[in-house]
């Protein structure tokens, strides 16, 4: 176990520089040009500008010269300087982060709560009305785009119907609790406001639902399957031969053994949500690292696309690590090879 | 010949009855196609042409309204279903055939054939596969066939690894010694013992991928890295509705119409799942 464990820890950084080097070489053997972004149309007739931003930028650098400064500035935390927000794009990513960290583990929360509760419905009603329109309810949230469902969930509960509010983190009227965490909920708490709590939380309502929904899909059907294999399990003749009730042979006996295969899809639901996140932000206007990417990806600022594509890669892979770890500990009899 | 016809009608009959959700991802998927095939036959509209005031609410000559510009929302919207169905085809069968074929390389030869392969699966499926998708359309520039190219490198790694494993399972069984033990050479052995037995599980999952693929290529377009205007392409459709955020039926027809092909391929794949491959059925 602890070589397993070792081993694990010991590619983390190897896939880590593949992640780099994939992202380096990509930007570079395509034709978008990063001057563009830098100079105005009308100087880059002008050889002396485009010469010193070249300069500047390190462009003028061959491609081994460039990809050596790269990796060894990362080694150092140095994720390069946006050619957007003219600022280092760690600092950019790192003012970023709590906000897309508060709706992710919102999201995570409610994506988990309702995918297991979805799925012990759907296992106890095998077969009839109840488990299709769980599974359907299911299937809709991972095939819907969020990027839509948000728009038209924003537009008939806040514009309509009045009862969330529009786009942003807190209202305009309200100011942002004292920085401890970086989550507003959290934040406010601390600083003993209750009020702009209740308007962090009032805020998240919506875009958690949206993006926990993507992943609600995956993990009710695969606690359905579990449980259904649980059930099928002798324990539960048992369970129920000694007169357990229903509610009890389900969540006490069937529920915990079916969890085990559950964490691992829990973990790796982390990639979805990642994902969802960077659509979902550009929708509600969340000042997170997704809203980031696509302004980036917009204006071809590589050096930040290819940060947050770090960022997210290294989140994805320590999710999977930890995950695999978990599934090890919860499970000894599974061997890790 | 014609009981080998009726025959199969008949199997197909089966299946269609046995399996509710068949039938609908068909109808689904069918209607979609014959809406791309023929749709500049009988549309009222020009799809690129104003033809009425500009955001103008759903009414009886305009079903979903007009858009920014003034054009009709639903005939831009069948015309959305060429551009999907055109890129998820390709971009499927492009993965489908760069991932098979690597994949099965890697679980045939073995070492460092293997090493490679699987090591550069491993990196590309270490990134969030939005992010992924994002940098590369980025770099190589906005477009529509940019954004496919984008999505093909993201999603060919997973047949690769579905391939290999499959092909690993296959080449151990008892009959492929038989073959390799009666002269075969390895070629052989690849394409007309070991590949025919391995194709089951791609195909399943290449179905339940396509409304996956046409949901990430319209993520790319509503970012604005896909399809460029005035392509009426459904994700680029959704970001003019965000931009007009008050006139909600610009977006609402494109979003109908990701969510049904989603539902759609996942209907079809998962029956596909039920009767191609037993074993894993009922889940």
């Amino acid at each position: 176990m602890r070589n397993y464990v070792l081993r694990r820890l010991i590619s983390f950084p190897l896939l880590l520089l593949g992640v780099a080097t994939f992202a380096f070489l990509l930007s570079h053997l395509t034709q978008a040009d990063p001057l563009a972004a830098l100079v105005s149309e009308r100087q880059m007739n002008n050889p002396d500008v485009v010469e010193a931003t070249k300069r500047r930028w390190g462009l003028d650098k061959s491609l081994p010269e460039q990809y050596l400064i790269y990796v060894g500035n990362l080694v150092t935390g140095d994720l390069g300087i946006s050619f957007r927000t003219r600022r280092p794009v760690l600092t950019d990513i790192a003012e970023r982060l709590p906000a897309t960290l508060e709706l992710v583990i919102f999201a995570m929360l409610f994506g988990t709560v309702s995918g297991v509760g979805l799925g012990v419905l759907a296992s106890r009603f095998q077969g009839r009305p109840i488990d299709s329109a769980a599974r359907l309810f299911a299937l809709f949230g991972s095939t819907v785009p969020v990027f839509w469902s948000g728009l038209l969930l924003l537009y008939i509960l806040s514009v309509k119907f009045g009862v969330i509010p529009g786009p942003g983190r807190l209202d305009a009227r309200s100011v942002a609790p004292e920085f401890v965490t970086g989550l507003y909920t959290v934040d406010a708490l601390i600083a003993g406001q209750f009020s702009t709590f209740l308007n962090a939380l009032h805020h998240l309502l919506l875009p958690a639902f949206v993006l926990g929904w993507s992943v609600m899909g995956i993990i009710s059907r695969l606690v359905r399957a579990s449980m259904l294999d649980a059930l099928g399990q002798d324990y539960i003749l048992a369970a129920r031969a000694k007169g357990a009730g229903e509610r009890r042979t389900l969540l006490r006996h069937a529920l915990p053994n079916a969890m085990i295969p559950t964490l691992t899809i829990i973990g790796y639901s982390f990639a979805y949500l990642i994902t969802g996140a960077v659509l979902t932000e550009a929708v509600f206007a969340w000042p997170g690292i997704g809203s980031y990417a696509v302004d980036s990806a917009r204006t071809l600022d590589y050096p930040a696309i290819i940060g947050v594509s770090l960022v997210g890669a290294s989140a994805f892979l320590l999710a999977n690590l930890a995950t695999d770890v978990a599934y090890a500990y919860a499970n000894p009899r599974i061997k890790l090879g | 010949m014609s009981s080998a016809l009726a025959s199969f009608s008949q199997t197909t009959q089966r299946w269609l009855a046995a399996k509710p959700a068949l039938l609908i991802g068909l109808l689904i998927i069918g209607f979609w196609i014959v809406i791309a095939l023929t749709v500049h036959l009988w549309a009222p509209y020009d799809p690129l042409k104003i033809v009425a005031r500009k955001l103008q609410p759903p009414s009886l000559q305009h079903w979903l309204g007009t858009d920014a510009l003034g054009r009709d929302v639903l005939v831009r919207t069948f015309y959305g279903a060429r551009y999907s169905l055109a890129i998820a085809a390709a971009v499927v069968f492009c993965s489908v055939l760069i991932g098979s074929v690597l994949g099965a390389l890697s679980g045939f030869f073995g070492g460092w054939t293997d090493s490679v392969i699987m090591r550069v699966v491993d990196v590309t499926l270490a990134f969030p596969p939005v992010l992924l998708a994002m940098s590369i359309a980025a770099s190589l520039g906005p477009g529509l066939q940019n954004a496919a190219l984008a999505v093909i490198v993201v999603w060919w790694p997973v047949y690769a690894r579905l391939m290999r494993g499959q092909v690993l399972d296959v080449i151990s069984r008892d009959h492929i010694e038989a073959a390799r033990a009666g002269g075969a050479s390895r070629f052989r052995l690849l394409t007309k013992h070991v590949l025919p037995l391995s194709w089951t599980p791609t195909i399943i999952s290449a179905t339940m991928d396509f409304g996956q693929v046409v949901l990430l290529a319209a993520s790319l377009s509503f970012i604005g890295l896909g399809a460029q205007p005035p392509t009426p392409e459904w994700g680029s459709m959704i970001s003019d509705g965000a931009a007009y955020f008050y006139s909600w039926w610009i977006a609402f027809g494109p979003g109908i119409a990701i969510l049904s092909l989603g539902l759609g391929f996942n209907f079809i794949g998962d029956s596909l799942r039920d009767i191609l491959d037993p074993r894993q059925g009922g889940r």
